[in-house]
Order: structure tokens, then sequence, then C-alpha cells
């Protein structure tokens, strides 16, 4: 197999006990956070300290598989040093990368740790391939994670046009706006995934039945209204219904996650180094299950190469885990365009 | 006061040729220091094409006005990245970059303006632009006065500080067209439904509570950013230039109501109140005080 024909399987882990369900079931790499602003998955509860990481690295490691760590987020100037902080953390405890947006952070990772890994974050934005060069020759960057908003001939233009690994999302949660240059969160809640790394907090989310349904606002925000034996989904800005016109509707898109396996040929093909699974926030055992789906039609794909197709087993197995969503190729197929 | 300089941002909406040069017309001669020109949402939209805008800022340049060029914020095709080299490559006018992509086809070579998008949270990050050729950076929108305060006490005497004072906040950017699907239309056949809505398109919450403006691939605040009651504390952080950004009524008017309170002919109070009125929404400043964007913090 030549090293072109290798595609990465990258899994999230909100914790020790996720992180070891995705090593166990075959995930090439595994990324995670500190407990802080300093990633875009800043919840209560979740995310590593420097012990875990530590026992973290040390399982990965054991078994072959590499750890990244997501310090994806914006640093302000008052804060400024915890994230370089964080930077040095991720690096004295051995980790094999680190995902990041800001350009002067990635500088000061470049400058103080000069063998450390550097991925660019989808949260830098970066949609053509002028963007991840530029990333490339000031800060050495290795890999970009794409915004989950380009079409796969797209992605094809963007690895033919730059040396930097290109790294793509294939499945959970989606992103209708390009991340990293979303407000709306901030908007309606001053919490904000660019610097606090947060969308729609929970602590920002209040469920309330009324005499015209089940009502949840963010802050003081409708987001939706569910009759009863409606699925009460959780209340994403982006994912509400809206009045627009007079037509009540999904305003940005319907609710759906991103399953993008039937791809994997033409993700391959495209030469695509690396598929990313997102849900730090999700349950060890959702992890387990997936990363057990993803790492065998990957190995599959790499031995039935074009041919492949993914097995109905995989596809309804996968189906179960999104809470009832349907599923969607999202940009990458783009039924809107 | 007398120290800031007003400019007329990017118009974010998509109006027909006509009233789009009629409005730079007045805007030429308009108390103005600085208009951007230029499409930065969709490269569909073509009543005015890339030529079309590059003569507009030739016609506006004689009115002794400084005349930059805005980049489109979201760049997915090779023919997005063409129509940015173009311009970046225009020889006469300063750039607005609205993507790293048109920082590194400007880098080391013309000076340029970064722009809002680009994400600049830090001095640190500020003054790496600021070596490559950024002249000016336009402060994102959801960045408080506390933490622009930290930027402005360490940037680089020659950095010229941009704040947007006036205007719906563009709030989001996707790849998909909100505008083309509430018509049920495919993005690549929108019939250009956007050209219908000169202040965007509005949407509600479902308790009537008027929320945020669909602008083709961008929404908007509905409710519209007033800072000028704000003045004597911008001035005191040492901002440059105040960016006005063009809604489909009173823009030019707004503009000439900061401008008097610059020249200390208008009391705050009165400019904010006029403000106000000449606002298609609500106003809000909650950003600038550290809250949510939407919130309106009382003076």
């Amino acid at each position: 197999m030549s090293e072109s024909k290798q595609i990465e399987l990258v899994c999230p882990a909100g914790g020790l006990p996720a992180l070891r369900s995705a090593v166990d079931h075959g995930a090439d790499c595994v990324y995670v956070g500190f407990r802080d602003e300093t990633n875009a998955r800043n919840f209560a509860g979740l995310n590593f300290d420097d012990a875990g990481l530590t026992e973290g690295i040390r399982y990965a490691h054991r078994a072959g598989a590499r750890v990244f760590v997501a310090l994806n987020t914006y640093p302000q100037s008052a804060n400024w040093a915890r994230w370089t902080r964080a930077v040095d953390r991720a690096a004295d405890l051995g980790v094999d990368a680190v995902i990041m947006a800001d350009p002067a952070l990635m500088a000061y990772a470049r400058r103080t740790h000069p063998r450390l890994r550097i991925h660019l974050s989808v949260q830098g934005s970066a949609t053509n391939h002028e963007a991840i060069n530029f990333y490339h020759e000031h800060f050495g960057i290795q890999r970009a994670v794409l915004p989950r908003v380009l079409a796969l001939p797209q992605i094809r233009h963007v690895v033919a046009n730059t040396p930097v690994q290109i790294e793509v999302f294939g499945f959970g949660g989606l992103c209708v706006m390009v991340e990293g240059r979303c407000a709306l969160s901030a908007y309606a809640t001053g919490v904000s995934p660019n610097c606090d790394g947060a969308c729609s907090p929970a602590k920002a989310v209040r469920w309330e039945q009324t005499p015209r349904g089940m009502e949840v606002r963010l802050n003081t925000v409708l987001v939706d209204r569910f009759d009863t034996g409606e699925r009460a989904g959780y209340p994403t800005l982006c994912k509400g219904r809206y009045d627009v016109d007079g037509h009540t509707y999904y305003a940005f898109e319907d609710p759906a996650s991103l399953n993008a396996l039937e791809l994997l040929p033409e993700l391959l093909q495209a030469g695509v180094r690396a598929v990313k699974i997102e849900g730090r926030q999700r349950s060890p055992a959702y992890v387990a299950e997936v990363t057990r789906v993803w790492r065998k039609a990957i190995d599959a794909c790499l031995s039935d190469g074009a041919s492949f197709r993914p097995a109905a087993a995989s596809m309804s197995a996968l189906a179960q885990l999104s809470e009832g969503q349907t599923h969607t190729l999202g940009a990458y197929d783009r039924p809107w365009k | 006061m007398s120290s800031f300089q007003l400019a007329l941002g990017p118009l974010a909406y998509y109006w027909p040729r006509a009233r789009t040069l009629a409005f730079y017309e007045s805007a030429a001669q308009a108390p103005l220091d600085v208009i951007y020109v230029g499409e930065t949402i969709c490269s569909r939209r073509h009543e005015l094409r890339a030529n079309d805008w590059l003569a507009l800022a030739d016609d506006l340049a004689s009115s002794g006005k400084q005349i930059v060029l805005s980049s489109q914020v979201l760049l997915e095709s090779e023919p997005d990245v063409k129509a940015m080299r173009r311009l970046a490559e225009n020889g006469r006018f300063l750039v607005e970059a609205n993507d790293m992509g048109a920082v590194r086809l400007m880098q080391h070579r013309v000076p340029f303006v970064a722009g809002a998008s680009l994400n600049l949270f830090n001095e640190q990050s500020l003054s790496l632009l600021g070596q490559l050729g950024a002249v000016r950076w336009v402060v994102p929108a959801e960045m408080s006065a506390e933490d622009l305060a930290a930027v402005q006490a360490a940037r680089a005497a020659n950095m010229q500080t941009e704040l947007l004072v006036y205007g719906r906040l563009p709030l989001a950017y996707s790849a998909r067209c909100f505008t083309a699907r509430h018509f049920k239309l495919q993005k690549d056949a929108c019939e250009f439904r956007c050209i219908e809505f000169d202040d965007g398109l509005r949407l509600r919450t479902r308790d009537g509570d008027a929320f945020l403006v669909l602008n083709g691939i961008q929404t908007l605040s509905d409710r519209v950013l007033n800072l000028v009651a704000e003045l004597p504390a911008l001035s005191e952080l040492g901002i440059d230039v105040l960016r006005i950004s063009p809604q489909a009524n009173g823009t030019l008017r707004v503009v000439q109501l900061f401008r008097d309170v610059i020249d200390g002919t208008l009391a705050l109070g009165q400019a904010a109140e006029a403000v106000g009125e000449l606002a298609p929404g609500e106003t809000c400043n909650g950003f600038w005080h550290g809250q949510s964007g939407m919130a309106q913090v009382l003076a």
C-alpha cells in the first residue's frame, strides 16, 4: 500500500474513557482538549487535566495511536498567557500535534517548541489553498482541517495545490456556518465559539412548557417550539425554526448530522489524508461504536478501492447513533447547490 | 474628537446597479474620509462586476477620499481565488483582506487592511499582520472595549484601528445561501432573489421578535449597532477610523450625524437619538460592553 493511499481515522475524546474507547476500536489518532476555554469544546465535566492527558498519551502510544490537543480558540491580550501555557503543557506532555487557529499562537508554538507538529484547526476558517499555504509558510503547519462548507471538487482542488495534509470531517454534528466565522452564539448569549470555546451554551438554555407547546430559549431568544410528540432537539441557534416572511421553517438547515461514509473512496481518491469524527462531548460508548464502524469501513475501502460500498449494517449502526436525526452528505454533495 | 476618520464600509446587500452607483455618487459628496467598495458576500452577484467596482473606485478617487477594495469573505472555488488575486494585484488601491489567502497574496508586497473576519483578537496576531504589511485592522465585531483596550495599548504606532460603529452586525457566513433556501431555490439557480431585499430578509423568532437578517450566504443581526454615544471612549482608546455600514436608508445622514458630533456641533445624546431613529431596527451595543451582542446597555 503506497503512502498516498493511507487515510487516518481521527476520533474525539472528552475524557479518558472515551480516549480508551477510541484507541481500543481502531482510531489512528485521538483529539482532546484541556479543561478551559483554550479549546472549542469548553463544556463542564469534559476534557483533560495534565494527569489525565499523561495517562491518555501513554495509553494511546502503547497501542500505536497518536494524541492531538486542540488549542483552537482565539486568545485575547489579557489572557494570552493561558494559551501559551497550554501550548507548553501539550509539548511537555509529549502530544503528537496541536490543533490551532490563532496565528500568533502558532508562531509561539513554532518558536518555543520547534519540533511540535502544528495542525490548522477548522476554526481557522481556511477554505482555499492560498490561506492554507499562508499558514504553512509562516508557521510550518503540516495539516489543515477544512471547514464543513466545501464540495468534493473544491476539496480536490485544495489538495492539489498545497503541500499541507488535508483532514476533513466524516461524521457527527454539522456546522452550517463557516467555523471561526460565526458569532450567532456570542450575539444571543455572550458566549463565543471563537473566544470562549462554546456555542449555544447549556447554561443559557431554558425549556418551558406553554399552551403553545414546549418552548426552548437560548438566553431570551426563542429558538424553537415543539408540539407533543415532536422530537425536541438541542437549541443550537442555527438549528432552530424561525419565521421568515410568514413562513416558519428551519431557516438555516434541516436538523441532520453529517455522515460521509459512502464518500470514503472519493475522499481517498482526492488525496484527503485524514477523516475526523466530531463529538468530544459524546459518550465513550458512542465514540466506541463510531470508531468501530469507521475503522472497518476504512480498512474495507483501502482493500476494495473504488468498488467500496459501505455495508448496510454500518450505515444503520451510524444512523442509530444520531438520536433519530437524519443523515446528510452536507456540503460535500451540495443537494442545495 | 477631531482625530477620527469616517469610513463607509462595503455594501453587504445586493442592490440594482443604478441604485448602487447613485448611492456611491452621494457618498462621494458626504463627509467621509474612506470608502470601501466591492462585493464581499457572493460571487454570483453581478449588477456590478469586478471591473465595474474598479471603475467605480476610479470615479470615487477623484473625490479625494481614500478608496479601499474589499475582498470576498468566503473563498471556496478557484474562480473565487482568481478574483481575489486580481484584486490583490490591482496596483492602485488599498485592499481590505477578508481572508488569510488574500493576505498571502499581498504580504511583503503591498500595504493592506486586515479585515474583521481575520479574527485578530490579540496584539501578538495584530503585530504579526503588521509585519506582513497591514497598515490598518478592523476590529472583530464581537470584541469588547476591554479586550480592545489591551490591544490598543500594545499596537504599533503606524497601525490604524478601525471599528464598526453603526450598522447591522455581520454575524456569520455559510456556503449555503439562506435567501435561496427561503425561496426553495438551488444556490446555482437562485434567480438573484436577494436583490429584492435592500436591507436583507428579516428573520423572526416564533414569538415574533426580530432576531436576524438573511443576506444570501451572510447572516446579520437584526438589531443595529450604534456606538455614537461611545465616541468619547473611542477617542480615549485611540480608535483611528469609524466604520459606518451601509443600510438601505439613512446611511449618509448617519454619516453626517457622526461628523457633527466629531466636529463638536451636535451633542452626544441628540446624536444617539437621531441615529437610533434612522436605524432600520432596534439598536444594540452589547459586544462593546462585553455582553451578548444584542444587548443594549444604557450609557
